[in-house]
């Protein structure tokens, strides 16, 4: 059925499948267009747009000045953001690949996440780092780290995951909007991920730091974010068969941490498997697991779970579904949670 | 069995590979063999006899600056204090011979540096004394926050530097280094941004010789740290670095170069640390007598000294009345040091984020009971000593 008949502000705001790579750049151009200060570096992010495309247009409209290729270096792409913003201006950084980003560590620990806080306020650094990260996409080494343990132990520094389309935009326009720096981890492998969507049509910008859920339930909560979502919203249908009514709560982000959403639906079912495909030693597993039965270890029916990828360096791509948390995986721990005391 | 005998080899023939070859002439890049002098050359006839008397105060009132704070490190008035003793005329010149619209990038030992461009000079030894990690606004005075880590402060003069040419501002940042610095990652790619880009900075390295107890020797391999910038694609100065006149001069004309559009410049200033690394390093250990001393003759304060005094612009009360302003100075540092700083714990949770988290103020929360407890603690003491 056509529907050229329809008068055009009509046509553009009907919503229509757009993918989460195409949101982020919506959001990219959006946060450009309505404030000057907003300006984008990165490698290739110019004429290529991106290697992901997210990036695709910005250069093209806004000019070079404002979506810049920067020379390969990411230690000089953040260290120099940090002077951008230091002068007024409000730089948004690609790191090309998650493991890439390692060599702006230092400047990323040492400065951006404490500008604020040696100069008392004066100088706050409002920088995001856009990082696509996670496994999933066949990538060869170091194309597929999930670092968000390291970024969430840094105090100072927000870390934000979107695991849809509407996040994707909404959280990456808070980000950009933030007085303080934001690691804004992408998920790869959700790039592609589509929803019914029209940029066009007035999008909520979730403040950040806000867990939602997901899919309500009654029997277990499932705690997630990121490139994980899916997969514990696909167990959570599963699960249905085996008598369980899964509630999944998506953490949008990890700092800051809503210990409030997440505690109040553990109290509700009385049971939470954490699920995350960095590895579960040190990870971010573990400090949820924590909070959880700190706040809610008389709710409790069995122990907090997680559900994590393996503490093994990122495995070759021919052998990366094996690592990566599935839904089997979470199904397994979810049969676990009917807990017996060992005697 | 030589190339030539191999089988097949007189048969091959190599295709030359397309045209290609740099681009820049790099003779215009590089440093002059000798570092630029100016005190006791001819090129003295064309400094000001007013900049030169003014550099001098500056030079006197530092080396007193380094004198009193090392003292108050003895004292416990300070946790530490990296003394830039010798080199006075690279910290007086970087401050100097910027404009009030301009930047200052210092690195950890240029306390000097900031002070001369008019910081308060408490405000300059908070991070060193151990209340606060920066003591002002860098926006007020233009000055970064004094930079521990090695070199990670040049990016940020060279994005700064960008930025202010994105907005059309005639802004020039000069950034700080040390020898040892230079082989830090970020110092390549902070030239290496800055060359690319074009962008309105200065680099001033201050080779003092050593990197803590590491010599120049074995830091590097190159003819000269200011031989560096050619690779980048910009000019590399060779400056005497005790000679305050050139310094300022050389840094100047990077400046005027830098304002004018002309890009980055890498100067480096020949220098020495008298003292050790800082007041808790023991120099002994890495270098002998005899080279401090020829250092010693090289004096950055005498050479100036002797200049004026020599063409009768600095008389002995000249001499006396420099002296007693960096007396004067010294006494008024020494006396408001000596004053506790008043300090709120509760500050420790304030400049983490714009809004504290929740987890923030729970622990904030946490502090306040304890401290109340700590307080309740000392009143009761206090009640009962005093019985």
């Amino acid at each position: 059925m056509t529907t050229a008949a329809a008068p055009a502000g009509e046509r553009a705001a009907k919503a229509r499948p757009a993918t989460m790579a195409q949101a982020l750049g919506r959001a990219l151009r959006d946060s450009m267009a309505q404030d000057p200060t907003v300006h984008v570096l990165g490698e290739d992010v110019g004429t290529l747009g991106g290697v992901f495309r997210i990036t695709d247009g910005l250069a093209k409209e806004f000019g070079e000045d404002r979506c810049t290729d920067t020379p390969l270096a990411e230690a000089g792409i953040l260290g120099t953001a940090v002077g951008m913003a230091m002068y007024g201006l409000r730089p948004v950084v690609e790191m090309q690949f998650d493991a890439f980003a390692y060599p702006a560590f230092e400047q990323l620990i040492s400065h951006v996440a404490k500008m604020r806080n040696r100069t008392a306020g004066a100088m706050p650094l409002p920088i995001t780092v856009r990082v696509p990260y996670g496994g999933g996409i066949g990538g060869v080494e170091h194309h597929s780290d999930s670092s968000e343990a390291y970024y969430m132990a840094t105090p100072g520094l927000h870390v934000v995951m979107p695991a849809t389309v509407e996040d994707a935009y909404g959280l990456l326009r808070a980000s950009i909007a933030s007085d303080d720096p934001v690691v804004f981890l992408e998920p790869k492998r959700l790039y592609w991920s589509k929803a019914d969507w029209s940029p066009e049509a007035p999008v909520a910008v979730e403040p950040i730091g806000r867990a939602v859920v997901r899919r309500p339930g009654r029997s277990a909560t499932l705690i997630t974010y990121g490139p994980s979502l899916p997969v514990c919203m696909e167990a959570a249908e599963a699960a249905v068969e085996e008598g369980w009514d899964l509630e999944v709560v998506d953490l949008r982000s990890l700092v800051p941490f809503d210990d409030e959403t997440v505690a109040a639906s553990v109290r509700r079912t009385g049971r939470a498997v954490v699920v995350h495909e960095s590895s579960g030693f040190g990870g971010p597993g573990g400090e949820i697991a924590a909070r959880v039965t700190e706040r809610c270890f008389h709710h409790l029916e069995a122990p907090v779970l997680r559900v994590a990828g393996f503490d093994i360096p990122y495995p070759p791509p021919m052998q990366e579904r094996h690592h990566l948390p599935g839904v089997d995986r979470v199904l397994d721990a979810v049969a676990r949670l009917q807990w017996e005391a060992e005697s | 069995m030589t190339v030539q005998e191999l089988p097949g080899a007189a048969a091959y023939r190599p295709t030359p590979p397309p045209a290609w070859k740099p681009l820049t002439d790099p003779a215009p890049l590089l440093p002059d063999p000798e570092p630029y002098r100016v005190l006791g050359t001819d090129a003295v006839a064309d400094a000001d006899p007013e900049l030169l008397l003014r550099l001098y105060a500056e030079l006197v009132r530092g080396r007193r600056y380094n004198a009193q704070a090392t003292a108050l490190t003895k004292q416990g008035r300070l946790a530490v204090y990296p003394s830039s003793t010798g080199q006075e005329a690279c910290e007086i010149a970087a401050a100097l011979v910027l404009e009030e619209r301009d930047w200052l990038f210092p690195s950890y030992r240029d306390t000097l540096a900031a002070v001369a461009r008019g910081l308060d000079p408490v405000e300059a030894l908070t991070l060193l004394r151990g209340d606060r990690h920066t003591g002002y606004d860098p926006r007020e005075h233009r000055i970064a926050p004094l930079c521990t880590p090695l070199a990670t402060q040049l990016p940020h003069a060279v994005g700064l530097a960008h930025a202010a040419r994105l907005k059309g501002d005639d802004v020039v940042a000069l950034a700080m280094v040390g020898d040892g610095g230079t082989s830090e990652g970020d110092f390549h790619e902070a030239l290496n941004f800055a060359a690319v880009w074009q962008a309105p900075v200065v680099f001033l390295v201050q080779n003092n010789g050593f990197a803590i107890s590491v010599p120049l020797a074995k830091q590097t391999a190159a003819p000269s740290l200011a031989h560096k910038a050619v690779g980048y694609g910009m000019p590399g100065r060779l400056v005497d670095g005790n000679d305050a006149a050139a310094v300022h001069q050389v840094l100047g004309e990077a400046v005027e170069r830098a304002r004018s559009g002309g890009g980055p410049t890498l100067v480096e200033a020949v220098t020495y640390r008298m003292d050790a690394h800082t007041n808790a390093d023991d120099a002994t250990r890495y270098r002998v007598d005899s080279e401090v001393e020829a250092w010693r003759a090289h004096d950055p304060i005498q050479l100036l000294e002797r200049e004026l005094t020599g063409r009768g612009l600095l008389g002995d009360d000249g001499i006396e009345e420099a002296r007693a302003a960096a007396e004067r100075m010294a006494a008024a540092l020494r006396e408001r040091m000596n004053a506790d700083p008043v300090l709120d714990p509760m500050d420790l949770f304030a400049h983490v984020y714009a809004e504290q988290t929740t987890q923030l103020r729970e622990q904030a929360a946490r502090l306040r009971v304890e401290l109340e407890a700590e307080q309740d603690q000392h009143g009761h003491d206090d009640v009962e000593e005093g019985r």
